[in-house]
């Protein structure tokens, strides 16, 4: 077992995965050379060289459409958007060449795109947006959101190993904020298997990405009055159901927390499906703690009040433990 | 008050800024957002405007100097309280903002609270709360005994497990188990659902539909039966051997009524009330109401003026079987004139039979019984037979109506049996 950073598993897993299989290689903006905007591939093109780590133009869409063939041709490409905003450009690839190439030809796509994201960094509006919501509704895509390094690590190797296009969310607030202690041998973490994070039976809070160690200071907050059970959805596509009902008919009262805006965001799907299969279970509202609906501000000022963070989650608690 | 102007970021990786030029001088008023100075850093020179409108007290940097971010270049003096602020990056602005964040509800959109509606409360009881009360068998009353501590004095999960422990009962929290989607209405105690099939809903409307339509009115009488009675029993069996069947009541009521409707074609006849007007029919298209299996259907007998009494008879046997047997054409039901039912099949008196629509009349019949009845002021045993006629009152008064009714009972009454077989 070793401790290590949340951006130190990504590494390791990109690496690990690397060594294990010849046809999985990297490609993105500064992350040859200049071993990535994050570091996250620093030494890689040293140990692996430049043929399987390659620094592309600034064109999105490129990077993208050239990992779709390299994909259809049997490899195991992992491409970057430098910041998960970037990925705008490179959309058609996406949602309509990857996510329906399958359905459409039977070929696999068994591509990964690495979507650094998230705000809380002072990177403003293009540097700081959740875009996991465009992608959410597209059918063909996978979607993962790891929370911890070990996570991180288990999440990058399973989407790598996955047939199919998977989108890996890794959130930029977290990367030298998350430590943990992680097995050495190899391991995976299935997609579509969330965890509960925190146990409790008051109240369920369902969230994902940097919102996790928020949920759960919240939760440690209130622990002397409210027993709250925090579940990591990990996977956002597909989503574990089995998982979020079980814990929504053990404590009666969800609250969805994510750090994406709140109008169509994925809280607002989740919120829909647990309406329609436990309904009877239900003792209180559906509510949700997100981001307001605006581009995120620059001013960090601003960007404290536009984020949700402990102290709102745990008003959001205690409103919904209240009710 | 005084207001501190500090070296501002012009970028993540600024560390540190030239000033370039000062616009203003101390003593100079200046405006808000008037360019106050110009600044160069390693990426870019800038403009920078003031925050403040007041006076440039006191500059603090001069022109050519390079200092780090955050460095004090200047002041000023605008005309508020005399307290130094600092203007950008500063610790109070966090602060303030800080203290909005706080306030704000955390699911809000536009950072106004959110109100809490309506319902909730006293008289809002979750779909947990009802499930697990109706499971416990808690009673609309016990419910609204119990003190809720939700908002708004809701009755929370816990108020409800609360109460029925001291109730006793050692509930689990859960709802009922449903495995069926939920029906508005379920099965009640003691009561058996059946299924209304075409010919029930088809029935139903008819008869509420004629009831709303024709303006009934009815006329009862009696018949001496006791000529046909003795008439049958002397040829039924006769008449069996060369028909084939049996010989009943039947074609001698629909002789009877075919006559007398020949002599009343008003009531041979159906009216359209849109354009006023009154459609006697010159033939009889005689309907017999027959019971079938959990309904009725009413065959008819085309033409029947243009039959014999042997020919009504036979027609008679034929669309009864064909109806017990649910042959029936569309043609067989169809285009009746006039209909006879038969109420006294199961020995009852007499009905008040429902108009077959678009008819103007219907004949019920009942029960031959012998009785004890008054001829020539003598006591004597005969079979009667009542007979009711339900017609239309917005066509046929009661004057036409009786003697409709009468013609059909002198035609019985008169019976002589030549010529019938």
């Amino acid at each position: 077992m070793s401790e290590i950073t949340y951006i130190q598993a990504i590494s390791d897993g990109l690496r690990e995965e690397m060594q294990r299989d010849e046809s999985v290689f990297l490609l993105g903006e500064d992350i040859g050379n200049y071993g990535g905007a994050f570091k996250v591939t620093k030494g890689f093109i040293e140990e692996f060289g430049e043929d399987r780590v390659i620094d592309t133009p600034l064109a999105e869409s490129a990077i993208l459409g050239m990992s779709i063939g390299a994909a259809l041709q049997e490899m195991r490409p992992v491409a970057e958007m430098q910041f998960s905003d970037f990925v705008s450009t490179g959309f058609n690839q996406l949602v309509n060449n990857a996510a329906k190439i399958h359905y459409r030809w039977g070929a696999a796509v068994p591509m990964t795109v690495r979507m650094p994201t998230g705000g809380g960094v002072h990177g403003g509006p293009f540097h700081s947006q959740n875009t996991e919501a465009w992608f959410f509704h597209v059918p063909g895509l996978k979607l993962v959101a790891p929370s911890t390094p070990y996570d991180a690590k288990g999440l990058i190797k399973a989407a790598i190993r996955d047939n199919n296009p998977v989108l890996y969310f890794e959130h930029k607030y977290l990367y030298r904020r998350g430590k943990g202690e992680l097995p050495n041998d190899d391991f995976v973490v299935e997609i579509g298997k969330g965890r509960v994070a925190r146990e409790g039976k008051d109240l369920t809070v369902l969230t994902y990405g940097s919102m996790v160690p928020a949920s759960i200071e919240a939760a440690n907050q209130l622990a002397s009055q409210i027993d709250t059970e925090v579940i990591d959805l990990r996977s956002l596509m597909p989503l574990d159901m089995e998982l979020i009902l079980e814990s929504v008919r053990k404590t009666n009262k969800a609250l969805i927390v994510h750090e994406d805006i709140k109008t169509g965001g994925i809280g607002a799907e989740l919120s829909a499906r647990i309406t329609e299969e436990v309904f009877e279970w239900l003792d209180g509202p559906i509510r949700r703690v997100t981001s307001i609906d605006t581009p995120v501000p620059f001013a960090p000022s601003l960007e404290e009040y536009f984020m949700p963070n402990p102290d709102k989650i745990a008003a959001g608690i205690r409103e919904l433990w209240d009710y | 008050m005084r207001i501190e102007v500090i070296m501002p970021q012009m970028g993540e990786s600024v560390a540190e800024g030239t000033i370039i030029k000062w616009h203003k001088q101390p003593g100079d008023a200046i405006e808000k957002d008037e360019i106050m100075l110009e600044i160069s850093t390693d990426k870019v020179d800038s403009e920078i405007p003031s925050s403040h409108e007041g006076k440039l007290a006191e500059i603090t940097v001069e022109e050519g100097e390079t200092v780090e971010v955050g460095t004090t270049i200047a002041y000023i003096e605008t005309e508020k309280d005399a307290e130094i602020e600092s203007s950008g990056d500063g610790e109070d602005a966090k602060a303030e903002a800080a203290e909005e964040t706080k306030e704000a509800s955390p699911a809000s959109e536009n950072g106004e609270p959110i109100e809490t509606k309506g319902r909730s409360g006293k008289d809002f009881y979750s779909p947990l709360v009802r499930s697990i009360a109706a499971k416990e068998n808690v009673s609309q009353s016990e419910l609204e005994s119990i003190e809720g501590t939700g908002i708004g004095g809701r009755v929370r999960k816990q108020d409800l497990l609360a109460y029925l422990e001291s109730r006793g009962a050692k509930p689990s929290g859960q709802p009922a188990k449903r495995t069926e989607p939920i029906k508005y209405s379920g099965p009640m105690e003691g009561v058996d659902v059946v299924e209304m099939d075409n010919m029930r809903k088809s029935i139903a409307r008819h008869m509420r539909s004629s009831l709303d339509t024709s303006a009934h009115v009815y006329s009862v009488s009696e018949v001496d039966m006791t000529r046909i009675v003795k008439y049958r029993e002397e040829h039924k069996a006769e008449f069996r051997n060369n028909e084939g069947f049996k010989l009943t009541y039947t074609p001698f009521i629909a002789d009877a009524t075919v006559r007398a409707l020949l002599d009343f074609p008003r009531v041979n006849a159906s009216v359209d009330m849109d354009k006023g007007e009154i459609l006697e029919k010159r033939f009889v298209n005689l309907g017999m109401a027959v019971a079938i299996e959990d309904g009725l259907i009413v065959p008819v007998i085309k033409n029947a003026d243009e039959r014999s009494f042997l020919g009504l008879a036979r027609e008679t046997y034929r669309l009864a079987n064909k109806a017990r047997d649910e042959e029936l054409n569309p043609d067989d039901v169809q285009g009746g004139t006039f209909t006879i039912t038969n109420p006294g099949i199961f020995g009852n008196l007499y009905g008040l039979p429902i108009i077959n629509q678009p008819q103007l009349g219907i004949l019920g019949v009942g029960a031959i019984q012998k009785r004890p009845v008054v001829i020539n002021d003598a006591i004597a045993i005969r079979s009667m037979m009542y007979l009711t006629l339900s017609y239309d009152h917005r066509v046929l008064d009661g004057a036409i109506g009786g003697q409709f009714l009468q013609r059909i009972v002198q035609y019985l009454e008169e019976f002589d049996g030549e010529g019938i077989l």
